[in-house]
């Protein structure tokens, strides 16, 4: 028997894998089936009913029925299981991947005992208003859940209703303007301040909520500008609204700074700790001056990311401003747990009924498996993952990690391929799709990319020494490539299901299709 | 708080020694070199003062399906609770494809690496443009009322007015959401309802328009299950005034109603959570908006817009995000309201939802809901003392039932209904003082003849 192992390594060093990712050529829905074919029968209407009522559609207007059938496929059944079957494993989720690549979004496993639970019919087959007495389950969670956030965060009062990280900035930024509206200072106070290393949403969802924004940038060595914030400090401020640490993966070692210079000017301050995951145990909203904060249970919280939803943005507040929160709070009389619609200054609604229950559920379920030392041993190997797999991409021809030389980062780097570009020509994106043909990911940045041809890694508690160094391997393979072969880069990918698209129709009116019906319609088919 | 050194399943490098060895390939001594930046007053002391875990996987499923087990389902209650969240039949193929670890597991890839959550969106987005007659519909974002609320801002940004006309009858909870959402600068005027037909009153929408708003908004079908059948001289009045008409819609409703666009919607919105997703307490809710292909409203949408496009490959499909300099992803603040994550998986299973159904299963669905909400109103309005009829509209779906004849409030009657294994409809007493003693019932394609006529005699024992 030939030594097949030993053909797997080169040097002692494990191959690079021989990735192909799954191409079926899928054929988009509507070009599948045949007149006539069904993929499920509804129930029938009984006889009984239908010879009293006659005509179900009596007294409905001719302008109110439909006329033409939807242009739907017709499929059978396992038809449609094997097109989404196929469309399944065209797409590379993080239980496929060492998907550390996604910096900033906290790719964690997703433990899928917590989905099994999420499953249950006791979770799935609830009504929002069946009366409280038969939802005592649920109720308990949200109320345990809640005690949790307040002890990881320090603050007084959770909303479980956003739904998701973005929709948390905006309800912190509501409660701040109902907190100057209840003081008759909303109009004065119209500017809200944050960071170009915080998400992007801090400053639309500030906007949105009525603000004018001010954005502050890094100082020489990374940390937000404490001189800029004092400039921009005045009566007008209504608050501050930072990560930290920062998507560059910096702790902002100031930070109690910024909250005490925003509180003697009148404002509040909110901590989007969209990713705590660095910090858990470690660092705290409370300490650290803030009025508000949230928590996504789709990042730190390992629920699982859906593709981009559903999921919750756990909102926190100190005690002087729970009554602005969305209604209802979950709260407990000593003897039932019930939904507490007594908020008479509440912002109102946020998200129908009470948020993204079975995301809350599977959030409870990740603490519950890990108590303090556990949440304690996530961040802890979270920075350690980091750390290390910094050294190695750093050791990388062409990479940098601009800002705070020769410090450590917390959970997260936003690594600068700069050097590579003006080496090669390629490009941080370029790069990131070649890595991709190894079965990998990576995000660059969100815009304007203040660290040119950037990169963004987060590797997260869940992955093993051997996967880092799986990881980095991979990326040494392609920024070497990129010296050797850039046109090789340039064509990627070639292994991944389909190759280089055409970007010009989605920026083109005469030419992007949304749908398919538009497609049709601007190529001249028959619809 | 004690607790033993653990090795955790799900975190690989919490083996000591594997632990040491990466700590001294970074030479550190400990994790504790990594939060220098972290003052000594921000310190957290200790370990938190959290429960006790689980830490076997069998302790954390006994403990977690013991508080679960503390609900009661409505497979086990007869249930007639509608309100904006609808016991639909949910497809054994939806659940097998949205618990698909691909799916499940990604979240914000390439379209190279992410070609068939890309795909799968997109055919998502093209079967509701099917149901809805529309050439643009968005990724979903949160739930319906946050595409009410968006589908309002856009109007307001597209005419450049800062005022929009709401009909009347809309939950009580919607309204707070959009009130809050579009404050401070958009003004909101409600649109009082004809009160026989529980219609929008059509001489105050005329009123209303004169002095110029950017959007008239209803529902069809309403908040109360009532159609508002007259759709087409709404969008004429908004459309002479300049106004956008916006609809939001039950899309379960379309294979038997006209979509909105063939009365003179300009955006219709709504939440998919009937198509596939099941209730979750009200978690299933995912929201939609859609239009026609005019570049001065696709460029007012904040959500992501997944296109078609050919790639170097003769005949491959490829995708990527339309207008992606819309989006505040690319623009922060001076991008369109704001985008992240929101409910894409619910948009592939309604995608799944729409597949299975097709077009005949559409018109099967609406028209069997059709019936039944008939047989029902029937059946209930000739209790003695109950009323069915206080809107002379057709319903679908869901209606008021009063009770103020019998002199019984419905929170007593849906207690008593609950002793017998029934949830009643939702008491709107509070939600709508004007309706006096009123629930609002709701009937499905899951509710039986027999089902029915359970709730009807229930309510006669507990009445009489």
């Amino acid at each position: 028997m030939k030594n097949i192992t030993a053909e797997r390594f080169t040097n002692g060093k494990p191959n690079l894998r021989r990735f192909h990712q799954a191409r079926w050529d899928e054929p988009i829905i509507f070009e599948l089936g045949q007149p006539g074919q069904r993929g499920i029968l509804v129930p029938e209407v009984e006889e009984g009913i239908k010879s009293q009522v006659g005509d179900a559609l009596a007294g409905i207007p001719d302008g109110l029925r439909r006329t033409d059938p939807p242009k739907l496929p017709e499929m059978a059944q396992p038809a449609v299981l094997r097109h989404y079957d196929h469309l399944s494993q065209e797409n590379l989720g993080a239980d496929f991947n060492i998907d550390v690549g996604q910096g900033t979004c906290t790719m964690k496993y997703s433990p899928k005992v917590n989905d099994q639970l999420a499953r249950m019919p006791e979770m799935t087959e609830l009504h929002p208003l069946q009366d409280e007495s038969t939802v005592q389950g649920i109720l308990e969670i949200m109320y345990r859940f809640e005690q949790i956030l307040k002890e990881i965060s320090g603050l007084e009062r959770f909303t479980l209703q956003p739904g998701a990280g973005s929709a948390a900035i905006y309800t912190n930024a509501s409660i701040i303007r109902a907190y100057h509206e209840g003081r008759g200072e909303a109009k004065q106070r119209d500017e809200m301040i944050t960071t170009i290393f915080s998400h992007p949403s801090g400053a639309a969802c500030a906007k949105v909520a009525g603000y004018k924004v001010i954005t502050l940038y890094p100082d020489p060595e990374g940390y937000p500008d404490l001189e800029a914030l004092k400039a921009a400090v005045s009566e007008r401020t209504a608050g501050l609204l930072i990560t930290n640490p920062e998507d560059t993966g910096i702790f902002n070692p100031r930070i109690a700074e910024f909250t005490r210079i925003i509180h003697a000017a009148g404002g509040l301050c909110s901590y989007d700790q969209a990713n705590a995951n660095g910090i858990l145990g470690i660092t705290r909203a409370r300490e650290a001056g803030f009025d508000l904060c949230h928590f996504n249970l789709h990042k730190t919280f390992s629920t699982p990311h859906g593709c981009g939803g559903p999921a919750v943005g756990a909102t926190g507040v100190t005690q002087d401003l729970a009554r602005f929160l969305p209604v209802p709070t979950v709260d407990f009389d000593g003897q039932k747990y019930f939904l507490n619609y007594d908020l008479p200054d509440s912002i109102g609604k946020i998200r129908p009924f009470y948020g993204v229950a079975p995301v809350v559920l599977k959030a409870y379920a990740w603490v519950m498996a890990l108590g303090a030392a556990g949440l304690r041993e996530v961040a802890e190997v979270a920075v350690l993952n980091n750390n290390y797999l910094m050294k190695k991409v750093l050791a990388i021809r062409g990479a940098s990690a601009p800002y705070a030389a020769g410090k450590r980062r917390v959970e997260q780097v936003r690594y600068s391929w700069q050097k590579l570009y003006e080496e090669t020509g390629i490009h941080s994106e370029e790069l990131g799709i070649r890595a991709a043909d190894f079965g990998v990911h990576y995000w660059t940045s969100h815009h304007p990319y203040v660290v040119p041809e950037p990169c963004t890694l987060e590797p997260t508690e869940s992955y093993s020494m051997e996967e880092l160094d799986e990881y980095a391997a991979i990326l040494e393979h392609v920024a070497g490539e990129a010296y050797s072969d850039p046109d090789l880069v340039r064509s990627a990918p070639h292994n991944c299901t389909v190759h280089t698209i055409d970007h010009h129709p989605f920026d083109d009116p005469q030419q992007w299709a949304i749908t398919w019906r538009a497609y049709l319609r601007k190529t001249g088919q028959e619809h | 708080m004690t607790q033993k050194k653990t090795v955790h399943p799900y975190i690989p490098n919490s083996a000591p020694e594997v632990k040491a060895q990466m700590l001294r390939d970074v030479d550190a001594s400990s994790t504790e070199a990594f939060y220098a930046d972290v003052p000594a007053a921000l310190r957290f002391q200790g370990l938190m003062d959290l429960p006790e875990p689980f830490l076997s996987e069998y302790a954390l499923r006994r403990h977690v399906e013991g508080l679960l087990r503390k609900n009661t389902t409505t497979q086990q209650v007869l249930n007639f609770l509608g309100a904006g969240c609808y016991q639909h039949h949910v497809p054994a193929i939806c659940d097998e494809v949205n618990q698909r670890g691909e799916f499940l597991t990604a979240y914000a890839g390439e379209p190279y690496d992410d070609h068939g959550r890309f795909q799968s969106l997109f055919e998502y987005c093209s079967m509701m443009g099917e149901l809805l007659e529309m050439d643009v519909v968005n990724v979903p974002n949160y739930d319906g009322f946050q595409a009410a609320a968006t589908a309002l801002r856009m109007a307001c940004r597209i005419t450049g007015r800062r005022r929009v006309l709401l009909a009347a009858v809309l939950s009580r909870d919607k309204l707070s959401r959009v009130r809050d959402y579009l404050k401070p600068e958009i003004e909101i005027e409600i649109v009082e309802h004809d009160p026989k037909t529980g219609g929008m009153d059509l001489k105050q929408l005329e009123i209303l328009l004169k002095t110029g708003s950017a959007a008239v908004y209803f529902e069809n079908p309403s908040y109360l299950g009532c159609l508002e059948t007259h759709g087409t001289e709404i969008t004429d009045l908004a459309h002479k005034h300049a106004a956008l008409a916006i609809v939001s819609v039950d899309p379960i409703s379309l294979g038997v109603l006209a979509p909105p666009v063939r009365y003179g919607a300009d955006i219709v919105c709504g939440d998919i959570q009937p198509l596939g997703m099941h209730m979750q307490f009200g978690g299933g809710q995912a929201g939609f908006i859609a239009s026609q292909d005019d570049e001065k409203i696709v460029m007012q949408y904040p959500s992501r817009l997944f296109g078609i496009s050919p790639t170097r490959v003769p005949g491959e499909y490829g995708f990527g995000d339309v207008a992606y300099d819309r989006t505040s992803f690319a623009k922060r603040e001076e991008g369109k309201e704001w985008v992240g994550t929101a409910a894409a998986l619910w948009g592939i299973t309604a995608g799944v939802y729409l597949a299975l159904m097709g077009p005949q299963g559409m018109k099967e669905i609406g028209e069997g809901i059709l019936y039944r909400t008939r047989y029902a109103m029937q059946e209930i309005g000739k209790i003695k003392g109950v009323c069915t009829d206080g809107f002379s509209a057709p319903h679908f779906k869901e209606f008021v039932v009063n009770f103020d004849g019998t002199g019984r409030k419905v929170s007593e009657l849906n207690a008593a209904l609950l002793r017998k294994g029934i949830f009643g409809g939702k008491d709107l007493s509070r939600e709508f003082p004007w309706l006096g003693e009123s629930a609002l019932v709701c009937v499905t394609e899951v509710h039986t003849q027999e089902d029915i006529d359970r709730l009807v005699s229930t309510l006669k024992e507990v009445l009489s």
